[in-house]
């Protein structure tokens, strides 16, 4: 059999005309990120700069030397490994030392891809597996945050990157005072958690509120997704249903309580949930095939994250929101299949 | 022997044979076991012993001697006995002319997994808790084991008061877990920041086991002193 | 007294069969409970491991000895009682010799009663072999899962702790790998030691299950 590069869409009508293969995707989808992360690098600078690559180049590595091992044919073409980790590095605190991202590198290719079979198969988001893995090992690293735009962020590079492997970076609360005055150390999502304190809206589109790596740059990520959308190489439904209904949630609580719960924008501009809603959510591996089936997916994600944001342990919840909804997705695709025209109730 | 057909049974093993053989397994196993037990009482009972000392030693230093004492609404006696009804056992530590040191009682309360058990050192003249020592948690670590080893958590617990209340039936300020930079009076305790379920267990766990002990020990701390 | 239609073992062929061919965890996947709680450390996972062995032993010298006495409809009641016996036995023993120990342990000691290596061991090789054999062979089982016990409890310690029995291998600055210490963790290593044993098997073609001199080399 010749290898045809006609993909079957597994979706119910309108079906696409054209062919569009895996790799053609794959590479807008990394276009699209690519401005994401070129403004994470303008809040944050070098190291910023160092952790994107240090992810990418640890998942491309682990996706080869991966399929070395098993024998099977390089994958490194598709641009699955690369998205997964320039994801992976966005959804970083951009202080986290350079031996820990590749350990999360080497976790969201091994545990979360290969492990599965690889492309297609994985039933988690490989880039949310290697920051789940590194958030149960290293819980400190992971929540340690710096300024953005401090003064001297082209000129070196923030002290914790280059901490030696296997050993506890050092603790940058004083460095991080002196870079930019005024710095508190917590993320937008923390200071209302325990402090009550609204972060205003234009700190997220600005860039300014502390978050990962590539969580704070709203605009940019919404005119990728928009892009992506436009061409149909992401299904517009999944953003829109996870942002909808964590806006619908979060305007409930804030009605019952104006004092104590944000406001439905604030929630969905904080913490990862814009990346990961137009992102990560989206993965084709790993969401429903049916168009209800995506709009459940979606609104479980969305309820999910508000709930652990308000009632949980942890500050933010996208992450463990969305691998609940992944491990959600074959039962949400077994009830949403759509009935054959012409079939009956009940009858298979 | 599995992998026989079960079609073809053996004959019919009768009922005595088969209690014959019970038997003589319990007996085996029973003589084994009171052996076992005899051999080895001993040793356990030093051991627990030697880890009680070893934990009590730790919070009330400079103690040479122990001893376990049983608190109830009938008055304090030692542990040696029948254990009283309602009774909260304590246990008080003496120097070497024999002068009462302190007092030191277990606490626990749930923290972010499991219970986590402290002993608590309390000092009868001031009416505070003077340290605690955890004995067991199955807290996360690096998080929560900070109530082991954080020098400023460990110093909310210097001098925590716990003086009773006029009518002697409770303590006259409860203990009280507050947010990490926020502690303003002397029954606060000043929690880990990161750390708050845990540091909250301990405050909850001091709480519940002061509230019970200190109104049935404070008026008989005659009863320590005169043994 | 061998089952009929199995060639016959030599004796190091029978000690060996539970150290490499038969390996309880990592070629049966048996006794994953204690082997997934208990693994935090290197000395927790070791105690385990002799504490299991001592009552495989015994249990299977008892049960070879009375092998002819004990009806078919009573056999697992008179095991159960007979493992019961040495797993207080032991449970005692360990709280003579360390009180610490003891409690790091918890209450996986008294489950050694329910690791289902134990009663495997008993119903299917002790009750028909002789005493030495069942003896030995229940040896083999023990040892192959304490050094497999071990080789999860050593890198769960150094990864999330940095140390090995207790010493510390990498200074005062390691970042431990807490996630290793925690339940999570214990899967991780163990399912890299399946997947590491797995792919030596399947390396080299030779070394099929059929073909127990092969465990030398590497036992």
């Amino acid at each position: 059999m010749t290898k045809s590069n006609f993909q079957l869409e597994l979706r119910t009508s309108p079906h696409v005309k054209r062919g569009v293969s895996v790799e053609r995707i794959m590479l807008h989808v990394v276009l699209a990120l690519l401005p994401v992360a070129a403004f994470s690098v303008f809040q944050y600078g070098l190291s910023a700069l160092a952790l994107l690559l240090t992810t990418t180049a640890t998942c491309l590595l682990a996706e080869r030397g991966i399929n070395r091992m098993a024998g099977r044919e390089s994958t490194l073409g598709d641009w699955s490994a690369a998205i997964t980790g320039l994801l992976l590095g966005l959804t970083l605190p951009p202080s986290f030392p350079l031996w820990m991202a590749a350990v999360a590198g080497l976790a969201a290719i091994g545990l979360g891809k290969a492990l599965f079979g690889g492309i297609g198969f994985n039933v988690f988001n490989p880039a949310l597996v290697g920051r789940a893995f590194v958030q149960a090992a290293f819980p400190v690293a992971i929540t340690t945050w710096v300024p953005a735009f401090s003064a001297e962020r082209f000129m070196g590079f923030i002290p914790t990157t280059f901490t030696a492997p296997l050993m506890t970076p050092p603790d940058i609360t004083a460095w991080a005072k002196q870079a930019v005055d005024g710095f508190t150390g917590a993320t937008p999502l923390a200071r209302w958690k325990f402090e009550t304190y609204f972060t205003p809206a234009q700190d997220f589109i600005s860039g300014a509120a502390t978050a990962s790596a590539g969580e704070s740059t709203a605009v940019l990520i919404l005119l990728g997704g928009l892009y992506l959308a436009a061409r149909r190489f992401l299904d517009w439904r999944i953003p829109v249903a996870v942002l909808g209904s964590a806006a619908l949630v979060a305007w409930a609580f804030q009605l019952y309580d104006p004092a104590r719960y944000p406001e439905p924008l604030f929630v969905i501009l904080s913490g990862g949930l814009m990346l990961g809603a137009v992102f990560m959510a989206t993965d084709m591996a790993t969401s429903p095939v049916t168009p209800k089936g995506v709009w459940i997916y979606g609104a479980l994600i969305g309820v999910v994250t508000v709930m652990i944001r308000y009632f949980g342990g942890l500050t933010e919840g996208v992450m463990y929101a969305i691998l609940i909804g992944n491990a959600c997705v074959p039962l949400i695709d077994q009830y949403t299949q759509p009935r054959v025209f012409g079939a009956q109730r009940g009858k298979a | 022997m599995a992998d026989m057909p079960i079609a073809a049974p053996g004959p019919q093993t009768s009922s005595a044979a088969m209690i014959r053989t019970l038997g003589l397994v319990a007996t085996v196993c029973g003589i084994l076991l009171v052996l076992t037990y005899q051999g080895t009482l001993e040793a356990i009972t030093a051991n627990k012993r030697i880890a009680l000392e070893r934990a009590v030693f730790k919070v009330l230093p400079g103690a040479a001697g122990m001893r376990e004492f049983y608190a109830s609404p009938a008055g304090v006696v030692p542990a040696a006995g029948p254990v009283p009804e309602g009774a909260v056992k304590f246990y008080a530590t003496y120097d070497k002319a024999g002068a009462l040191t302190g007092v030191a009682a277990e606490a626990a309360a749930v923290g972010y997994a499991d219970f986590v058990r402290i002993l608590y050192a309390y000092d009868p003249a001031r009416q505070v808790i003077t340290g605690i020592g955890v004995v067991s948690h199955r807290e996360t670590p690096g998080i929560g084991d900070k109530i082991l080893t954080d020098k400023a958590f460990l110093a909310n617990f210097a001098a925590l008061d716990v003086r009773l209340a006029e009518d002697m039936k409770g303590l006259a300020h409860a203990v009280k877990t507050v947010k990490h930079g926020s502690k303003q009076s002397p029954w606060e305790i000043d929690a880990i920041s990161g750390a708050t379920v845990t540091s909250k267990a301990v405050g909850r766990g001091i709480n519940d086991s002061a509230q019970r002990l200190l109104p049935l020990l404070v008026p008989n701390l005659d009863k320590l002193r005169s043994p | 007294m061998a089952i009929p239609g199995q060639k016959e073992l030599t004796a190091l062929e029978n000690f060996m069969e539970g150290v490499w061919k038969q390996n309880p965890i990592f070629v049966m996947v048996l006794g994953m409970c204690p082997t997934l709680a208990v693994t935090v450390s290197a000395v927790n996972a070791l105690a385990m491991g002799v504490a299991t062995t001592f009552v495989l032993v015994c249990s299977a010298l008892l049960v070879s000895l009375m092998r002819r006495i004990v009806p078919k409809e009573v056999r697992i009641a008179t095991y159960i009682v007979i493992i019961a016996t040495f797993v207080t036995i032991v449970d005692y023993l360990i709280a003579a010799i360390s009180l610490a120990l003891y409690e790091a342990l918890g209450a996986f000691i008294q489950l050694i009663v329910v690791n289902c290596i134990i009663l495997g061991r008993a119903e299917a090789h002790a009750s028909k072999h002789p005493p030495a054999w069942a003896a030995s062979n229940a040896l083999g089982m023990g040892i192959g899962f304490a050094v497999a016990l071990f080789a999860l409890g050593a890198v769960r310690e150094i990864l999330g702790a940095g140390k090995l029995f207790g010493i510390a291998l990498f200074g005062p600055d390691f970042q431990p790998w807490v996630v290793m210490v925690l339940p999570p963790g214990g899967f991780f290593v163990l399912g890299m030691w399946l997947l590491l044993f797995n792919w030596l098997r399947t390396r080299s073609p030779a070394a099929g299950a059929m073909k127990p001199v092969e465990g030398h080399g590497h036992g």
